[in-house]
């Protein structure tokens, strides 16, 4: 059985990886095999170097304590550049942590290597806040990329603003390089951006910051007046604005590449979203003609007035809530970049003219997913056949198809392969 | 020589289509039906009151059918391993039958007691009856593995010669044969128990909804089938209402414990439909239950882990939330969302739920909406649900939880939408949570978004009466959508921004081989970069999986560092194959433990999006497994896969390791022995 073979091939412990890469690595170093009575020791340092970097941390230590020579590698920066510290409660997680004192020894000896650092959290506030207290002790680094992760709920959120946005900030006055920022879900705040503004307007490249509600639409503003380098960026609706759009587009600014863009609403009656004018949409795609605009929506099926409503250069659209058949028949009309719709649900009535509009004027389309929405088995061939083998992905549910006087389930699936080009089935379901 | 048979009732608690039965009363002289249970464990096993409940009234119906054939059900107490010798000794045993159990640890309890037997110079005579197929035939055809997608599965299945045809039900004839005399204190000894005797209590039980029993079972199926010619819809139903109620044609807990044989149900079906269509063939479609039962029983045969992530080779590892009081909240219904509880409620009462209701609580649970791990709702559900085989329980949560199985996970159940869907006027919500039952149906299914004057007016104010929604459904599904995309992002390798390329396309269909360029379709926009750039951007980015921003930080640094001939493993003891510390494989990727070489291909694949490969090579190792003839290009392959960790996204696939100090010594921890942890004989033996 396979699952016994490739345990076997791993019980080889030395070499955490892929049971091929470690027979390759066994062999490497075979080959440099010293003759009896040569110590391992004597093997150059750039040769352990190379072996240590395929090896895991925990691999690595225990090599570190075979020879003086060996621990010396094992402190070389190099080695050092990335590091994941997880922080988890026994309570609130089923993963383990990074033991404390790996974590101080990291921040005495190696934290001018770190380049690469990133902090996973689970759903307990003691974790967030644990790794608040190691990012404010990263005082002699120059970290280049960082991100916040929650691995469950944002527990960022619960940490005190205040501790948070100040062991943000060391990092971003010590850093001063920063390319790369992903801290969604997080207290962070106006105040603290500026000073990553005032710090790293030259490097910064990336910045993800959906769901900060802390952030004001001046706030975001002000990252894309200044940092000329920005190429991809996340953030909620309410922060868009048409002067950010305007920002992102003026000449001096790098071409954007990709706008994420959350649309979560709590309640059906907080007050209408506002509108991006259709001038601003167009300054962006004209600066950046290539620009990827993701749109995910979480809302309630009445939220959806302002939307689309004009012409929008969004590629990919996720509904993640029922969308209404008007706001569908919409897109067709004003999303003709569109590359990808996922809708999780719409109401009872099939939607065979709103997909076979967006086959018509969508040409860019590539990927539709549809849970729980209804469709006839013909109006489904059809926009198919329109839409042909450039659907690389076609997620459908089994009960989306509404078998009709054309085509019964199993003739559909014969008639979409081979419009598809490929072998497609529908999307199942247990029922049991 | 004298044969004296035992036929050991497990499951197959049934007299009709029972061929270890049959082979116990072939050329014997005694025969005895035996079944086994320790009342001291009956309270203790995590099985709740309406499954001990059907399991009694299931021995009760057989007792009597037996006594028709002038014959009685043994039951004994104590566990198998103690009572077999006893007996072995006091009847002069010298057959004993049962019918085959294909689950892991099944099949490791009855291997102790085949040997036991053997050392009594007992035969033993084991009969398949549970399952239609012989699994490890599937799976042998399957290049021996487990089909891992339903469609790969039917295929299958349908290259299979027809289900062995349904046996008569035992005659008084046979019976007669070997008749056994039955002592004068038989119901002092060997009777059934009570519910009191196993430890519950019954004052308030409800009534019975699913009436245990062969004899219940059989009068269902011919409803069942009445009712199929009746509504005409043979092979779609398509669901109301009416079908979240519990139905008296409804079948899954009498197949569950073998009331109802499983050959029975798929040659009524059969006839049905052949006499209806004509004589038609039927289409696979109109096997749906017995099929996806038969799908979970195959994959988790030979798979001990199978009803947890960890050391669960096609578990997907997610970092699911342990939230001990929002998991009671939801087994109790008390989520604040009266679909969820509505259906809680109704599980808990009777036992059973629609399969949709199924999903809907299951996906509420884990990915859509509390992220708290699919191992807890599956032991909810082992405790309440009738119809809850081991396999097919766990292999539902592992597909509802998108833990396995290749599933797309942007479909989230809506708490509030799915039900309104499913059932607009909000009948069914009544029906089980009364103290909603005046509210008018537009809030019925959202009480906390009525103002308060309809509250007040339908006596139960939210937060007061009812409790508030646990959870901000829009607020959760955001993150948790997330949560999905990085875990399958990792798994698949995939950076792009398309959230359906995210999930590794395993084409395990029984199809053409396809042309390479069919198999680039991963991501609709991932443009092809130069393999440095790419593999820069996925190790220094801070997650360019969430996001799916595929080539953002391609400043300096991360060329250089890419082109350095490394390639870092991050510091988590990252996804390759060995747990460093235990030195057990690493559940990986869905695919296969043994996935580690790709397909060849006459291309280099590192200019290609990442996912190619992985579809590549698992398709390859499902259908060409053997074949060994890989060329450099494998190795790139491979390497790129390796190459492409992501240093952060919620790290998943990984198992998490204990990272002690780093200069500690090393001590591999001892394998541990899953099976007989976790399920005691007693639990097994019986339910």
């Amino acid at each position: 059985m396979k699952r016994v073979s490739s345990s076997l091939k791993s019980k080889c412990p030395t070499f955490a990886c892929s049971p091929k890469r470690a027979r390759r690595l066994k062999r490497a170093p075979c080959s440099f095999a010293p003759r009896r009575g040569q110590a391992w020791g004597n093997l150059p340092q750039h040769v352990v170097l190379q072996i240590f970097q395929h090896l895991s941390l925990v691999d690595r230590a225990r090599a570190s304590s075979v020879c003086r020579c060996w621990n010396d590698v094992f402190h070389t920066p190099d080695l050092w550049r990335r590091f994941e510290f997880e922080l988890n409660q026994p309570a609130s997680s089923y993963l383990r942590s990074t033991h404390p004192d790996l974590v101080q020894q990291i921040i005495k000896k190696h934290a001018q290597h770190l380049q690469y650092v990133s902090f996973k959290v689970d759903s307990c506030t003691e974790s967030a806040e644990a790794a608040c207290d190691i990012l404010s002790q990263l005082v002699d680094c120059t970290i280049k990329t960082l991100g916040l992760i929650s691995t469950a709920r944002p527990s960022f959120m619960d940490v005190s603003q205040a501790h948070f946005v100040s062991a943000l900030t060391v990092v971003f006055v010590n850093s001063k390089s920063l390319s790369s920022i992903k801290i969604d879900d997080t207290p962070v705040d106006d105040p603290s951006l500026k000073v990553l503004v005032a710090n790293n307007s030259d490097t910064l490249k990336l910045l993800k910051m959906s769901s900060c509600p802390h952030v004001s639409p001046a706030g975001i503003l002000c990252v894309a007046d200044q940092c000329h380098g920005l190429k991809e960026l996340a953030l909620n609706y309410h922060l868009l604005s048409d002067e950010l759009l305007l920002a992102l587009s003026t000449e001096k600014h790098v071409n954007l590449e990709h706008l994420r863009i959350d649309v979560v609403s709590e309640n059906p009656s907080q007050s209408p979203f506002h509108t991006i004018k259709k001038s601003s949409w167009e300054a962006l795609v004209h600066h950046s003609p290539k620009v990827n605009v993701v749109m995910y929506f979480f809302l309630y099926e009445e939220e959806f007035e302002p939307f689309f409503r004009e012409e929008t250069p969004v590629t990919h659209l996720y509904f993640g809530r029922t969308v209404s058949k008007e706001m569908l028949g919409r897109i067709g009309l004003n999303c003709l970049r569109l590359v990808e719709l996922v809708v999780c649900a719409n109401g009872l009535e099939p939607l065979d003219e709103e997909l076979i509009r967006i086959a018509e004027r969508c040409k860019s389309l590539t990927a539709i997913g549809l849970g729980e929405c209804e469709v006839t088995c013909s109006g489904f061939v059809e926009f198919v056949k329109m839409c042909g083998e450039r659907l690389t992905q076609l997620s459908i549910m089994e009960e989306v198809l509404i078998p009709d006087s054309s085509y019964n389930m199993e003739q559909i699936h014969s008639e979409v392969s081979k419009y598809l080009g490929r072998i497609w089935f529908p999307d199942m379901m247990p029922t049991w | 020589m004298v044969v004296n048979s035992v036929h050991w009732f497990r499951k197959g608690l049934r007299l009709h289509d029972n061929p270890a039965l049959q082979e116990a009363l072939n050329g014997a002289d005694t025969v005895r039906c035996v079944y086994i249970l320790d009342p001291w464990f009956a309270g203790a096993a995590n099985v709740g009151i309406n499954r001990w409940r059907f399991l009694l009234e299931a021995l009760e119906d057989l007792d009597n059918s037996l006594k028709k054939l002038n014959s009685r059900l043994f039951v004994v107490r104590g566990q198998p391993t103690d009572v077999f010798p006893r007996l072995f000794k006091e009847w002069n045993v010298t057959r004993l039958t049962f019918e085959y159990d294909p689950e892991p640890y099944g099949k490791e309890r009855d291997g102790a007691i085949i040997k036991m037997a053997q050392e009594f110079g007992v035969e033993t005579l084991i009969r398949n009856s549970h399952t239609l197929y012989n699994l490890d035939r599937i799976i042998e055809m399957n290049n021996n593995n487990p089909p891992l997608t339903f469609k790969r599965f039917q295929t299958i299945v349908s290259r299979l010669e027809l289900p062995r045809r349904p046996l008569a039900p035992i005659t008084p004839q046979q019976m007669h044969k070997c008749h056994t005399n039955i002592s004068e204190n038989h119901d002092q000894l060997y009777n059934i128990p009570s519910l009191e005797e196993l430890g519950f209590r019954t004052e308030g039980l409800p009534t019975v909804v699913w009436r245990g029993g062969e004899s219940e079972a059989l009068e269902r199926l011919n409803k069942h089938l009445d009712k199929k010619v009746w509504v005409a819809s043979i092979e779609h139903p398509r669901v109301s209402t009416c079908s979240l109620y519990a139905s008296p044609t409804g079948l899954s807990p009498y197949l569950r414990f073998g009331c109802l044989s499983c050959h029975v149900l798929y040659y009524n079906l059969r006839e049905l439909y052949m006499k209806l269509r004509k004589r038609c063939s039927p289409p696979l479609s109109l096997f749906g239950q017995l099929l996806w039962r038969e799908f979970f029983y195959t994959a988790a045969t030979n798979n001990p882990n199978f009803d947890r992530m960890e050391g669960n080779p096609i578990c997907v590892q997610i970092p699911w939330d342990q939230n001990p009081e929002a998991l009671a909240k939801w087994a109790e219904g008390r989520t604040g969302f009266p679909w969820i509880d509505a259906i809680m409620t109704q599980l808990r009462q009777e036992g059973w739920i629609h399969h949709l209701a199924r999903h809907a609580v299951a996906c509420f649970l884990t990915r859509g909406d509390l992220w708290l791990s699919w191992e807890s709702g599956m032991k909810v559900f082992e405790e309440l649900l009738l119809d809850a085989d081991w396999s097919v329980n766990a292999g539902s949560w592992m597909w509802l939880s998108c833990s396995a199985f290749f599933q797309q996970f942007f479909h989230c159940y809506c708490p509030v939408g799915f039900g309104r869907r499913t059932d607009p006027t909000g009948d069914y919500i009544r029906r089980y949570i009364p103290i909603l039952k005046d509210y008018p149906n537009r809030y019925i299914y959202e009480p906390w978004n009525a103002p308060e004057s309809v509250q007040k007016a339908a006596n139960c104010v939210v937060g007061v009466d009812y409790p508030k929604p646990m959870i901000n459904h829009a607020e959760g599904s955001r993150l948790n959508i997330e949560r999905m995309k990085q875990v399958y992002q990792q798994l698949s390798h995939y950076r792009g921004l398309s959230l359906l390329a995210s999930v590794p396309t395993i084409q395990e269909e029984a199809e053409p081989p396809m042309t390479d360029e069919s198999q680039t379709s991963s991501g609709p926009d991932s443009p092809p970069k130069p393999p440095d750039v790419d593999t820069a951007g996925c190790s220094t980015a801070p997650d360019s999986s969430t996001m799916g921003m595929s080539s953002f930080t391609v400043d300096n640094t991360a060329l250089e560092e890419a082109s350095l001939p490394q390639n870092e493993p991050p510091t988590t003891i990252s996804s390759t194959s060995t747990d460093p510390m235990t030195g057990q494989p690493k559940p990986p990727s869905p695919m296969s433990p043994s996935a580690n070489v790709a397909p060849c291909s006459g291309r280099s694949n590192s200019l290609g999006p990442r996912r190619k490969s992985l579809t590549r090579k698992a398709r390859w190792n499902q259908r060409q497994r053997g074949r060994q003839n890989c060329t450099t290009a494998v190795k790139e392959d491979r390497k790129t896969d390796e190459e492409s960790r992501d240093i952060t996204g919620t790290s998943t696939i990984t198992r998490h390791v204990p990272r002690k100090l780093v200069d500690e010594t090393y001590h591999p921890a001892p394998v541990e022995n899953h099976d007989t942890q976790s399920h005691t004989p007693q639990k097994a033996a019986y339910l």
